[in-house]
């Protein structure tokens, strides 16, 4: 599904190399989580993939079932069937939560060649998935995520996610802020998404998330490489040990 | 012989006045000479820094090619309403409603004109001269002299309807020059709504009274003919426990200004004062001027200004605004907001926001701002399947929506955002 090669990111606008060689692949139907501490480089390596404005890719390359993502513009991506749960979701005053969410799902249809949802049907679909995430009327029809709370904000993306129905999900720390409670509705969301058809790449500090969104394979990552894979016990160690000793294995 | 020509003149003699009884023959001398003590904007005067008033006044009258609105039905066509169509300037009688309604005393100024005795002599050129200071406003005295017709209206009770004045455009080379003069009694309601680019050339003056507890709201949608011109004056006067709210938007025209003097002379009055402006200069220009004076000479009064304008290509927006609290308004609100939006480097946005504060327990602010398109959000909105144009039409809607939201009937909101959603989908082709 989504391969990653020897990625090299650079920011545009200074001399400061942030992904140093990134190698990575998530087969199609598989949950990789990446952890690693804070500044390695994985909310870039999230943004690059997803196409934002301001890095550099200097060598390597991505691709989502075969395509090059990297020449596409982020709707492109987005059509291809990525999407990205964002660490801090933007927000968004005049634009009601309700119109964005129409006009993602219209626009994506149209880019696959599908008929726009009628406005009854989307009515309907929205409603339903909001209503599994515990997301009220009121905040449907508030700008986007315009005094939303933390978790809120968080289970918006969510409920984006399961609107768009993408086939490669990037899930950047959707825990963090979370509630006990959130927490499991986030991940029931997510469990209910997953799909032989369907990856996932959770990027998060916590093994708590990893009890709930069971990990086929957990990546750590450090000063711009994934410098260890393993699987879902590599979380656990984490949890326990920190990444001093991840590290000093790897210098050594 | 057009305005223009006429206007250059400066000193409009009798003769070239229309024909009226009496006493708005008096008011239209007065005008008259007091045009001719103050002559004509030039370049030089600082009020007009930033849009030149040579168009206005020049001896070559621009012309403005009539728009095809292709089946489009004009704004408000669904609302119930009290029709009044004017044609480049002339009353149509045929296209417009009978002139009466309960709690209403509705006539044309050419009718009003021709009695001897009227209420609308306490009102005509009277607010028009008030507004005179701190600042000369000659072309709104040029109208006072020179109006061809507008509507006098006098409003007891709670309309049941709004008055909807329809300002056809018809021919290429038309001027119009309208003044309307409007009397809310003690609590009373009207909803004024006002559509259309009225002529190639169109000089407006709105002279309205808004007494005790009486509320006046108007929404105003000036016409999309691309070389269309227009300038346009509004002075109020309101008065105790009062509301006056004017909105208006704006697509496209070579060249508007609107310019609005609001004296709140009652206390605990409100008094909101918005506009949207959206103008994309690739092929024709766009030139739009918002200038405001409020003055505050009672106590508890709140005013608000709103102003947005997207800016495209070239396209120059403006705004002069002015809150004055006289040293006796004390607990004023007052609230001035002009930002623009600019699409590209090449669109312009001046502004001089202003304030000036005699009394001490008062609550003011302004602000102004010139940005660009939000990159954040941007990238949001595409990042979920969302092209580029669309994207930026929402946010460009967004942008809008706090301008818009100061319309009070919900549904004209909506339908002034919906056609304006039109206007840029046409855009994006
Ligand atoms: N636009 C930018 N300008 C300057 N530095 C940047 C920029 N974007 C990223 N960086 C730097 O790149 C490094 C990686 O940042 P990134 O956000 O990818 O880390 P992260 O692994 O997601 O960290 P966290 O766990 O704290 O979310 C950091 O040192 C960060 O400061
Ligand atoms: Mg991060």
């Amino acid at each position: 599904m989504l391969k990653i090669n020897n990625l090299h990111v650079k920011l545009e606008e200074e001399d400061k190399q942030i992904l140093k060689g990134v190698d990575l692949e998530v087969p199609a139907g598989k949950v990789h989580a990446i952890m690693g501490p804070n500044g390695s480089g994985k909310s870039t390596l999230s943004y690059v993939l997803s196409g934002r404005d301001g890095y550099e890719v200097t060598a390597g390359d991505a691709t989502l079932d075969g395509e090059e993502l990297l020449d596409m513009e982020p709707e492109e991506r987005a059509a291809a069937g990525l999407f990205l749960a964002f660490q801090y979701p933007v927000e968004i005053p005049g634009v009601g939560n309700m119109t964005f969410l129409r006009t993602a799902v219209n626009a994506q249809r149209k880019a696959r060649g599908e008929e726009e949802m009628s406005a009854a049907d989307f009515l309907k679909f929205v409603r339903a998935k909001a209503k599994d995430l515990k997301i009220d009327a009121d905040m449907l029809k508030r700008p986007v995520n315009v005094g939303f709370s933390g978790g809120e904000k968080k289970r918006n993306e969510i409920l984006q996610m399961a609107m768009l129905e993408p086939k490669m999900c990037i899930l950047d720390e959707t825990d963090s802020g979370l509630d006990v409670d959130a927490m499991k509705l986030v991940s029931e969301g997510v469990n209910a998404l997953r799909d032989e058809g369907r990856s996932f790449l959770v990027i998060t500090h916590y093994q708590r998330l990893l009890d709930h969104i069971k990990p086929d394979v957990v990546h750590i990552m450090a000063a711009g490489r994934i410098v260890k894979s393993g699987g879902p016990e590599l979380a656990l160690e984490v949890e326990h040990n920190g990444y001093a000793d991840i590290l000093a294995e790897i210098d050594a | 012989m057009s305005t223009a020509v006429k206007m250059q003149a400066a000193l409009i003699s009798a003769d070239a006045r229309p024909a009226s009884g009496a006493w708005l023959a008096d008011a239209r001398a007065d005008a008259a000479s007091r045009l001719a003590a103050m002559g004509l904007p030039t370049r030089r005067d600082e009020y007009w820094k930033w849009t030149r008033p040579d168009s206005l006044i020049s001896a070559v009258a621009d012309t403005a090619e009539v728009l095809d609105y292709e089946g489009e039905e004009p704004l408000f066509s669904d609302v119930d309403r009290l029709k009044v169509v004017f044609v480049d300037g002339v009353f149509s009688a045929e296209e417009s409603d009978a002139l009466e309604g309960e709690g209403l005393e509705i006539e044309r100024l050419a009718d009003a004109a021709a009695k001897d005795i009227h209420w609308a002599k306490d009102l005509y050129g009277v607010l028009e001269t008030r507004g005179q200071t701190p600042v000369n406003r000659p072309i709104a005295v040029h109208n006072t002299a020179m109006a061809t017709d507008g509507v006098v209206i006098r409003v007891t009770g709670a309309l049941s309807r709004p008055v909807s004045l329809v300002y056809r455009h018809e021919d290429a080379n038309s001027d119009a020059i309208l003044h309307s003069v409007i009397r809310l009694e003690d609590g009373a309601e009207l909803t004024l709504l006002e559509n259309g680019p009225a002529a190639a050339r169109f000089s407006s003056v709105l002279e309205v009274d808004v007494a005790k507890g009486a509320a006046f709201h108007h929404v105003r949608a000036q016409g999309r003919d691309h070389d269309r011109q227009a300038i346009t004056h509004v002075f109020a006067r309101v008065d105790a426990e009062a509301t006056f709210k004017s909105f208006t938007v704006t697509v496209n025209g070579k060249l508007t200004r609107n310019e609005c003097v609001i004296d709140i002379v009652g206390d605990n009055a409100v008094a909101h004062i918005a506009g949207a402006a959206l103008g994309d200069g690739a092929e024709h220009e766009f030139h739009h001027d918002d200038t405001v004076f409020i003055t505050h000479d009672a106590v508890a009064c709140e005013s608000r200004q709103v102003f947005k304008k997207v800016l495209k290509n070239g396209a120059k927006g403006v705004f002069q605004g002015k809150i004055l609290v006289k040293p006796d308004a004390q607990k004023t609100d007052g609230y001035q907001k002009s930002q623009s939006l600019l699409l590209d480097d090449d669109a312009s946005f001046q502004a001089k926001p202003e304030l000036e504060i005699y009394a001490d327990d008062v609550i003011c602010s302004h602000g102004s701002t010139t940005g660009a398109i939000d990159e954040e959000a941007l990238f949001y909105l595409r990042s979920r399947g969302v092209p580029t144009p669309i994207a930026t039409d929402l946010l460009v809607l967004a942008f809008l929506a706090d301008a818009i939201e100061e319309i009070e009937d919900e549904d004209i909101a909506a339908d002034v955002t919906g056609r304006l959603d039109a206007w840029l989908a046409r855009r994006r082709g």
